[in-house]
C-alpha cells in the first residue's frame, strides 16, 4: 500500500504544502540572522580602513604624539605599551593560569577544587572596569603611582579565569589511556601530567591562551586607572605607559580629525596586531602542538 | 615466521609415518612367522605392538590437543581428521598382525606340512598395498592412493578361493580341520588389512581433493590484485 | 609449581585458597604469587579471595565473561586500579617474594609493564619518541644508548622493519595492529619483567591479531606474560595456563592443554562451550 501524505482535510497535499513553507521561511529567517550577525564585523572593517588608513604611514610606527594642534606625529610609543602591557599581564597570567588548569583538572576532584572553578568563572564575569578599580587600590596606592607594572597586573587578573578554565577544560578532553599508559611505564603522577597529558593538550590550551591575549590587548578600562598613558615614552616600568587602547578612546572622541584618524588607525594596526600574533603562535606551533 | 602452528602438524604427521613403519615392520614379521618358527620373532612382534599400541594413544592425544586448542579450520582441519582416521586403522592393522601371528604359530605346531596356498600371494600383495598407502600419504599423490584401491579386488578374490580350497581340503582329508581353520583365518586376517588400507587410500584421496581446491586458491591469490 | 584446584566430588570448591601441587610440566619457579586477594571499589567487592601462581616465562590466561573482575584482577597486579578513587585491596600479591604493595608503585610499574586494549600511542610524539618516552621520562639522555634500546624494543615488538626508516614520523599515523606493536615496543623498553595484555587485539583485525599472538609466544622466553582476553580461542591458542573468573572468583586455573580437554568444574564447561556468558 503506497503511502500518501496526511489528509485530514480531503485535498491531497496541503498539509505536506503547509509544512513545507514553514520550513523554508525558517531556513531564510535564520541564513538571514547569521548575515546580520556579521554586519558589526563588516562595519568595523570598513570604517577602519576606510578611514584609518589614511593616516596609516611610517610615521604612525615610529614617532610620539604631537602636541594639541600639531598635525602628524605617530603612536609608536603607544604600539610598545600594549605590547609591554600584555608581556607582563601574560607573563603573570600564563604560569599562574595553566598550573591552576593542571590542578583543576588532574587533582580538583574535590570542594577545593570545586570551589575554585566556581570563583574562577565568576571572575571572569566581572567587568574590566571593576578589576581596573581593585588593581588601583592594591598596586597604584601602595605604589603611589601609576605604572606599567599595575596595568600589567589588571590585564592578568582579566587573564587568569580565561587561561585556567580553557588549561582545565583542554585537560579533561585528553583521553584518560594517555594517562594510563605514562603510568603504567613507571612514570610518576606529576611527569605524567606536565609532560605528557599537558602536552597533548597544548593545542587547545595555546587557543585558549590566545583569547585572553586577545581581551587583554583590546582592553581600555583597567588600564585608565593603572596604565594611565603616555604622550611620551616611558623610561621605566614603574611609570604610566601608553597603550594603544587608551589612545583609541582618547583620540576617538576628540574634536580634531588628524587624531580621530589616528584612532582608527589605531584600532586597525591593534586588530592586525592580535591577528598576527595568532597566526604566528599557531604556525610556530603547529607541528608540535597539532590542534587535537 | 613460520606458524608454530604448522610446525605442530608436521610433527603429527612425522608421528604418524613413523606409526606406519613400525606397523608395516609389525606385519612383515607376522607373514615372516608363517615359514619360520622362532621365538625371537614372536617376542618383536609383541613388542612391536605395544609400541603401536602407545603411538595411537600419543596421537590420539595430540590431535584433541590440536582441535581444543588451535581449532584449526578448513585444509587443516581435513589433515587432522584424516590423520585419526589412518591412527585407527593402523591400530587395527597391527592387531591383524599380531593374529596372523598367533595363527602362524598354531599353523607351524600341527605335524603335516600343509601347502599355504595362495596365503604367500596374499601377502606380497597386502604388504604392498599397505606400502603404496602409506607412501600415497607421504607424498601425497592421490594416483598411487587410487592404485591400492583397486588390488582390493583382487585380495578378496583370494579370500574367497583360499577358502574354496580349504574346504575341499578338509572333505578330502578330515585331520586336517584344525591347520585348515588356521588358514582361513590368516586368510581372513589378510583381507581386513587389504581393507583398513583402502581406508588409508580414501582417506589420502579424500585430503588431496581438498588439497587441490587448496592448490587453486593459492594460484588465484598469486595473480595481480585489481 | 603451578596450581591446581583440590576437587571434592559434587561440591564445588570456591572461596577457598588454591592448593599448590608440583607438575613435571612447570618445575620453574613462581614469578608472581597471589595470596587471597579481594578487591574493593566503594562497597562493590570486585574480587574475592583470589590465589593462584604464575611461573617465570609463561603465559597465562585470564578469561571469563564481562565484569567477572578479570581486568580489576590484571591491574590490581601493577597497581594500576589505584588510579580510581574508592578503590580498596586486601591480601598479598609477591614479585620474586616482594609484596608489590610495599614497593613504590613507579618503581614497581618499572619492573611490570601494560599494554591496554586500544592502542594509545602518544599523539603528540613521533614513532622513536614513543618507544623511548619511558626511558626518557625518568632521566635516560644518552642518545646512543636511546637508539639501541628503541631499535631493540622495535626488533622485540616485530615492529622494526615496518617503521626503521620513518623513526621521526607520529606516532598515530601508523595502522591499528601497528600501533598495538608500537605500545608493546614502548612498555618493552622500560625492560620490565611481566608484561600485563589487557585483551591486547581485541581491537585488531584478523590478521593483526595473529602477529600479536605470535609474538607473545616469542616473548614468553624472556618475559612472564599474564593475558585478560575475553576470547576463549586465543587464550586457547596463546596460554600455557588458564584461569576461569566468574563475578570475582577464581573458578578453576590450570594447564590450558586440561581446561579446554577435561575442564574439572561444570561452571567452566558452560562457559568454554559457550552455553552461558
Amino acid at each position: 500500500m503506497e503511502m500518501q501524505p496526511a489528509d485530514f482535510n480531503g485535498s491531497v497535499g496541503l498539509r505536506f504544502k503547509w509544512r513545507k513553507s514553514k520550513s523554508t521561511a525558517m531556513y531564510v529567517l535564520s541564513g538571514l540572522s547569521a548575515l546580520i550577525a556579521i554586519v558589526p564585523l563588516v562595519l568595523i572593517f570598513y570604517y577602519t580602513l576606510s578611514i584609518g588608513v589614511s593616516a596609516l604611514n611610517w610615521d604612525f610606527f615610529t614617532k610620539l604624539p604631537k602636541p594639541v594642534g600639531e598635525t602628524g606625529g605617530g603612536l609608536a610609543n603607544a604600539i610598545a605599551g600594549t605590547l609591554i602591557l600584555v608581556g607582563i599581564g601574560s607573563s603573570i597570567s600564563l604560569p599562574v593560569g595553566i598550573m591552576a588548569g593542571i590542578y583543576l583538572s588532574e587533582f580538583g576532584n574535590n570542594p577545593f577544587g570545586m570551589t575554585v572553578r566556581f570563583l574562577t568563572d565568576v571572575l571572569n564575569g566581572v567587568p574590566s572596569i571593576v578589576t581596573g578599580v581593585v588593581a588601583y587600590t592594591i598596586i597604584v596606592i601602595p605604589m603611589s603611582r601609576f605604572s606599567a607594572y599595575a596595568g600589567g597586573v589588571a590585564l592578568a587578573i582579566l587573564m587568569i579565569p580565561t587561561i585556567t578554565r580553557t588549561t582545565e577544560e583542554m585537560l579533561k578532553i585528553v583521553p584518560q589511556s594517555y594517562r594510563e599508559a605514562a603510568l603504567a611505564l613507571g612514570i610518576s603522577q606529576w611527569k605524567t601530567s606536565l609532560r605528557i597529558v599537558l602536552r597533548t593538550a597544548m593545542g587547545g590550551i595555546i587557543t585558549g591562551v590566545m583569547l585572553a591575549v586577545a581581551r587583554a590587548a583590546g582592553e581600555t578600562a583597567p588600564l585608565l586607572f593603572t596604565a594611565l598613558n603616555n604622550r611620551f615614552w616611558h623610561t621605566t616600568l614603574d611609570q604610566p605607559i601608553a597603550s594603544l587602547t587608551v589612545f583609541i578612546y582618547n583620540y576617538g572622541v576628540s574634536p580634531f580629525d588628524d587624531w580621530i584618524a589616528q584612532a582608527w588607525a589605531g584600532a586597525l594596526v591593534l586588530m592586525v596586531m592580535i591577528l598576527a600574533l595568532s597566526v604566528a603562535v599557531r604556525i610556530a606551533t603547529r607541528s608540535r602542538y597539532p590542534e587535537q | 615466521m613460520e606458524r608454530r602452528f604448522e610446525k605442530e602438524i608436521e610433527s603429527l604427521k612425522t608421528t604418524l609415518i613413523k606409526m606406519g613403519s613400525v606397523v608395516e615392520d609389525n606385519l612383515s614379521m607376522a607373514i615372516q612367522s608363517l615359514f619360520e618358527e622362532k621365538i625371537e620373532l614372536a617376542k618383536k612382534i609383541v613388542d612391536g605392538d605395544e609400541r603401536i599400541n602407545s603411538l595411537e594413544i600419543e596421537i590420539d592425544n595430540a590431535v584433541v590437543d590440536i582441535l581444543a586448542l588451535k581449532q584449526p579450520v578448513a585444509t587443516d582441519l581435513r589433515l587432522i581428521l584424516a590423520v585419526q582416521k589412518i591412527n585407527n586403522d593402523l591400530e587395527r592393522i597391527g592387531d591383524h598382525a599380531v593374529n596372523i601371528a598367533e595363527s602362524a604359530v598354531e599353523l607351524i605346531r600341527t605335524p603335516a606340512n600343509e601347502p599355504l596356498l595362495e596365503i604367500p600371494r596374499m601377502a606380497d600383495i597386502t604388504k604392498a598395498m599397505l606400502r603404496h598407502a602409506l607412501d600415497s600419504f607421504i607424498l601425497v599423490d592421490p594416483e598411487l592412493a587410487r592404485s591400492v584401491l583397486e588390488r582390493d579386488d583382487q585380495i578378496d578374490k583370494l579370500n574367497r578361493d583360499m577358502t574354496k580350497k580349504v574346504i575341499g581340503l578338509i572333505k578330502s582329508d578330515a585331520r586336517t580341520v584344525e591347520s585348515g581353520i588356521d588358514l582361513i583365518r590368516i586368510s581372513r586376517n589378510l583381507e581386513r588389512v587389504a581393507d583398513l588400507t583402502t581406508n588409508i587410500a580414501e582417506e589420502v584421496i579424500f585430503l588431496t581433493q581438498a588439497r587441490i581446491v587448496k592448490h587453486n586458491a593459492e594460484e588465484k591469490s598469486k595473480a595481480p590484485h585489481n | 609449581m603451578i596450581v591446581t584446584q583440590e576437587q571434592t566430588i559434587g561440591v564445588p570448591q570456591k572461596n577457598e585458597s588454591l592448593i599448590a601441587r608440583p607438575s613435571e610440566d612447570f618445575p620453574k619457579s613462581n614469578k608472581l604469587v597471589v595470596e587471597n586477594l579481594h578487591a574493593f571499589f566503594g562497597s562493590v567487592h570486585a574480587l574475592n579471595g583470589i590465589s593462584l601462581r604464575i611461573p617465570l616465562n609463561s603465559v597465562v590466561a585470564i578469561i571469563g565473561p564481562s565484569g567477572c573482575g578479570k581486568s580489576t584482577f590484571l591491574r590490581s597486579i601493577n597497581r594500576m586500579h589505584e588510579i580510581i578513587p574508592g578503590s580498596r585491596i586486601t591480601g598479598k600479591i609477591l614479585l620474586d617474594g616482594t609484596d608489590v604493595y610495599s614497593m613504590d608503585a613507579v618503581f614497581l610499574r618499572r619492573r611490570i609493564g601494560m599494554v591496554f586494549q586500544k592502542p594509545n600511542p602518544f599523539p603528540t610524539m613521533s614513532i622513536y619518541d614513543n618507544v623511548a618516552a619511558g626511558l626518557k621520562m625518568n632521566g635516560l639522555r644518552n642518545r646512543k644508548k636511546l637508539d639501541e634500546i628503541v631499535e631493540r624494543s622495535l626488533h622485540k615488538a616485530a615492529l622494526w622493519d615496518e617503521v626503521k626508516d620513518s623513526l621521526s614520523k607520529s606516532g598515530v599515523s601508523l595502522s591499528g595492529g601497528q600501533q598495538q606493536r608500537l605500545c608493546i615496543a614502548r612498555a618493552l623498553a622500560v625492560n620490565p619483567e611481566v608484561l600485563l595484555m589487557d585483551e591486547p587485539a581485541s581491537a585488531l583485525d584478523p590478521s593483526s591479531t595473529a602477529k600479536i599472538e605470535e609474538l607473545m609466544y616469542e616473548l614468553k622466553e624472556s618475559y612472564t606474560i599474564v593475558i585478560v582476553t575475553h576470547n576463549m580461542q586465543q587464550a586457547a591458542r596463546v596460554s600455557d595456563l588458564t584461569a576461569f573468573f566468574y563475578l570475582g572468583q577464581l573458578i578453576e586455573y590450570d594447564e590450558t592443554k586440561k581446561i579446554f580437554t577435561m575442564p574439572k568444574e561444570k561452571q567452566t564447561e558452560d562457559y568454554i562451550t559457550g552455553r552461558f556468558g
